[in-house]
This record gives structure tokens, C-alpha cells and sequence, in this order.
């Protein structure tokens, strides 16, 4: 009502808020987060993370035990598993693709799922495993990234950057983090592309593929792989390696997303429907096929068992 | 993991008016892995039951055979067709005969039974793998996409369907669900049936 009186009384609600800002002021212990804010950095306002661990005597073994399903496979808390996600170098670049299935258990919870983790214009990691896990250590890996291009004027190298990653998760091991990533890049090196996941494996290679369905991706992959491909035949065998997947493996599908890293970093090539792919192929694209991939549709006509349709 | 998910694939059967209709999705796998795109899980019985049999692959190959055997003996001894009311309590007791080493196997059987009238009654029943019977008055459904179907059914499904939207019903409601469900889907088939024709129409589904 008066407001000039309201701010200097001693009784009102807005003195005890008064009162309790001015304690916190003093006290080092008060964090943001006592006021219900931590200005949009969740537990990132004190720099770095922060996790709150079941209150056990020993935390990690708890959460082995109810999280690590290599263990115990019908452990308590499920993170989602199915999926399929291949990253190559070749001599244009680094081809990036990945399905978009999401399940829990059998129920195909999403089909729109963004498994490709935009960390920086030069910088894209793949997502397997925890989707929560590898969104949000994959952004916090981004933050670094940031950082260090400020602190040292110049670009991060893959290397680097996933062996950041690589120690970071390291050093929650057994804790549960669910992760098996590709980070991918451009860099003074030229294109790179690591492997890295939760138990601390960090691998350089010219060709992963991570996931429930990676055999089937890694079959064809292989066998239309070699380092002179050009970009458009690159594109295609990312495309083809996950409809592959996305066809024989129940816990991939959907939509395909593919991404081509060149010299001025990552583009988005498109994305496709792996049953659109299977019956009318990829469409309009450079490489593409002009029809299906499906087996039906390219043996069409050629045998008694699959005869052509009748006009 | 449960053996009656081991090969994945789901079933679902309709009423309508003067006519039934039963729906399988083609889907053969081993666990995770996709194998066959053309695996039939719904056998006719007679001209106007037909038998689905979702559930272990084995069991669905033996199952369908032992039916197949069990109606032609009573075709043989009774001189005449088997009726959808007594080959559901065929099936029924040929699943609890087995009550202790079960067959891996949930039947949907859908058909039209004939009244003293002489005219035709729609009929749909399932029955759980040691054969607990449920005749229901709408729909039916079993498989590894059995809740997502019950979801979509019970949004979809309406009393006294003509045969044309009962068919657009059904393949709207297994499509919906088995694309929801990671076992089940790689095409579908659909049986209408009426008093004087079966329709059967095999549909192009999501291959992933």
C-alpha cells in the first residue's frame, strides 16, 4: 500500500526477505539455489557440476547396483538402449548419420529423437545409450570448448575435446553414466573422429558405428567403405549403412539424420524416412539410387516366387 | 525377456455388423533381429473362421497343424462344419491339456456363427496361452502389441461397422499400434469377413 513505509518496516513479509537476503550475503554456504535460482545454469552456477548421490554409505556401489544393467540386467533404473549411429572419415570430410528411434522396453517411445549433439560449429558427438547423459555432458563438453578458445585464441582439437570428455566421464565411472559417443570434427589435422564412452574407452579410428544396430550398419558400411569416396557416394553409404539398421533392427528406425563435415564445419545434409527409403529410396539426392532399397523392391520381377505386377 | 516375445508379432479381431474381421502384422524376428516379412500368423479354419496365433513361432506352426487335425476329426465324426462357438472350446481345451509345459501361443479366432434362424451372428474370441476364454462383444487383441492395440481399438472401434469401414477400422487400429511397438509391424494382413465372401488384403507397412 505505502510503500515508502513498507520498505523500511520491521514486521512486514518483505522485511524477513530482507533480513534473510542480508544473512546469505554473509554466509558463504548460501548458494543461488536457495532462492530458487541459479539464473538458468542449473547445477552449473558454482562453474562446475554439481549431482546429488543417494545418501548410502557408499554411492558408487548403490548405483552399480541398481543402474548397471551389464551386471544385472533386470536392474531397476533402465536407460534407454536401442539405436544405431555411424560416423566415417573419408577424403571429403567426416559423414555423420544416426537413427531418430527411441524405445523403452518394446514401446518405440519417440521417432523424432535428435541423436546428433550440435556441440559447436566444427564439433558433432553422437548419442548412444542415456539420452540424457550424452545431451548433457556433450553440451557441458561444448562450454569447455567455448572456454578454451577463448583462453588459448584458437579452435579446440578433436583430440582434445574428447579426451576431455573422455576424462570427465572417467571420473564418474560405475556411477551409472550410460554413454557410447562419436566425436567428430574438423580441426588443424583435418577430419577426425573419436570413439568414446562410459567405461572411459576413447578410440581414434576412421570408422564407428555404435548401437544395437550397429553389426547390421557396420556390414554395409564396410563393404562400400574406402577413403576416395566423394562426397556424394559418402552421403549415400551413411544413408544406406541406417536404413539397414533401421530395417533389420527392432530398436532403430524411424528417420535417418545425416551430417557432412567439411573444412568450414558440419552441415546438415537432411532428413529421411527409413520406410520411405525402403520402398521409394532417399529421393532427389546426388548418389541416391532412384528406387528402394528394400530387397522386395530390387528383386521385383526376377524371380517366379516375386513376379512383376501385372499391368 | 519373455519366450512369448521372443519372435515378436500381434493380432487383433473385430466386430461388425453381419461381419468380422481379424488382423495380423507379417513381422518374424529373433529378438531384436528382423527375419522374415512374410510370416503368417492368421489360418482359415473353416470358410468362415479364421484362427490367429500370435506368440512363439515354433508353437504357432505346431498349433495351426494340431487345429488343422483336431477339426478335421470332428468334421469327420460330426458330418458337418465345425461351429466359431465349439472350435473356441477346441481350442481352449487343446491349450489346457497342456496346462503345465504350455504352447507359447495367445489365439484370436474370429467368425460368423450360424442362428436357428438360419441367418448369420458375428463371433470373436480369445484366450490367454492355457486357455482361459474371453468372448468379447467388440474387439480382441494379443501379441507383443496387445496394450498398444487395446489403446488404439478402444479409440477407434465402433458398434455395427459395414464391412468397407470395419476393414479401414482394424487396419487403421494394427498399423497405429504395431508402429508403437518394436516387435511387431514389416507389413500386415487383413481378413473381412461377410456372410457370402472373405476380403483379404495384405498391407504395405513401416519396414523399420
Amino acid at each position: 500500500m505505502n510503500t515508502f513505509v513498507n520498505r523500511f518496516s520491521t514486521t512486514s513479509a518483505q522485511s524477513e526477505i530482507r533480513r534473510a537476503q542480508a544473512l546469505a550475503a554473509d554466509e558463504e554456504d548460501f548458494s543461488d539455489a536457495a532462492w530458487g535460482s541459479q539464473a538458468g545454469f542449473g547445477s552449473l552456477a558454482k562453474g562446475v557440476p554439481t549431482f546429488c548421490v543417494p545418501a548410502v554409505a557408499d554411492p558408487s556401489a548403490f548405483l552399480r547396483l541398481h543402474t548397471d544393467d551389464h551386471a544385472d540386467p533386470s536392474c531397476r533404473i533402465k536407460i534407454q538402449h536401442g539405436t544405431t549411429t555411424l560416423a566415417f572419415r573419408f577424403k571429403g570430410g567426416v559423414i555423420v548419420a544416426v537413427d531418430s528411434r527411441a524405445t523403452a522396453g518394446s514401446y518405440v517411445a519417440s521417432g523424432t529423437v535428435k541423436k546428433v549433439i550440435e556441440i559447436n560449429p566444427y564439433l558433432l558427438g553422437t548419442m548412444a545409450g542415456g539420452a540424457a547423459d550424452c545431451q548433457y555432458w556433450e553440451t557441458y563438453l561444448g562450454i569447455h570448448c567455448r572456454l578454451h578458445e577463448l583462453r588459448n585464441r584458437e579452435r579446440i582439437s578433436v583430440s582434445a575435446a574428447s579426451k576431455y570428455l573422455s576424462n570427465l566421464v572417467y571420473g564418474y565411472k560405475g556411477m551409472g553414466l550410460s554413454m557410447g559417443t562419436m566425436i567428430c570434427g574438423w580441426d588443424k589435422t583435418g577430419p577426425s573422429v573419436f570413439y568414446v564412452d562410459s567405461d572411459g574407452t576413447r578410440l581414434k579410428g576412421d570408422l564407428f558405428s555404435v548401437g544395437s544396430g550397429s553389426t547390421h550398419a557396420y556390414g554395409v558400411l564396410d563393404q562400400g567403405y574406402h577413403w576416395d569416396l566423394s562426397d556424394e557416394e559418402a552421403q549415400e553409404l551413411g544413408r544406406r549403412s541406417i536404413y539397414a539398421a533401421g530395417h533389420r533392427d527392432a530398436f532403430s528406425g524411424n528417420t535417418c539424420n545425416l551430417y557432412h563435415i567439411k573444412e568450414d564445419g558440419w552441415h546438415f545434409i537432411g532428413n529421411y524416412d527409413i520406410s520411405k527409403m525402403h520402398y521409394e529410396g532417399p529421393g532427389d539426392v546426388p548418389g541416391g539410387p532412384g528406387k528402394g532399397y528394400g530387397y522386395d523392391i530390387r528383386v521385383e520381377g526376377r524371380s517366379s516366387a516375386n513376379p512383376p505386377v501385372a499391368a | 525377456m519373455s519366450i512369448m516375445d521372443y519372435n515378436g508379432g500381434s493380432v487383433v479381431a473385430m466386430v461388425g455388423k453381419d461381419c468380422v474381421a481379424i488382423a495380423s502384422d507379417l513381422r518374424l524376428g529373433n529378438q531384436a533381429l528382423g527375419v522374415s516379412s512374410n510370416f503368417q500368423k492368421i489360418f482359415p479354419v473353416t470358410d468362415r473362421i479364421y484362427l490367429g496365433l500370435p506368440g512363439l513361432g515354433t508353437d504357432v506352426l505346431t498349433l495351426k497343424e494340431r487345429f488343422r487335425f483336431r477339426v478335421n476329426m470332428y468334421t469327420i465324426k460330426e458330418e458337418r462344419e465345425i461351429e466359431p462357438e465349439t472350435f473356441a472350446h477346441l481350442v481352449s481345451s487343446t491349450l489346457y491339456e497342456h496346462r503345465f509345459g504350455p504352447y507359447f501361443c495367445e489365439p484370436v479366432m474370429a467368425g460368423l456363427s450360424k442362428t436357428p434362424s438360419g441367418g448369420t451372428k458375428p463371433f470373436i474370441a480369445a484366450t490367454d496361452l492355457i486357455g482361459c476364454l474371453n468372448f468379447a462383444k467388440d474387439f480382441v487383441v494379443a501379441g507383443t502389441a496387445s496394450e498398444k492395440l487395446y489403446g488404439v481399438a478402444e479409440g477407434l472401434w465402433e458398434p455395427d461397422l459395414e464391412p468397407e469401414d470395419l476393414f479401414e477400422t482394424i487396419s487403421q487400429t494394427l498399423m497405429n499400434a504395431v508402429d508403437r511397438d518394436a516387435y511387431s509391424g514389416w507389413g500386415c494382413i487383413v481378413h473381412v469377413i461377410t456372410k457370402d465372401k472373405v476380403i483379404t488384403r495384405t498391407l504395405k507397412g513401416r519396414m523399420d
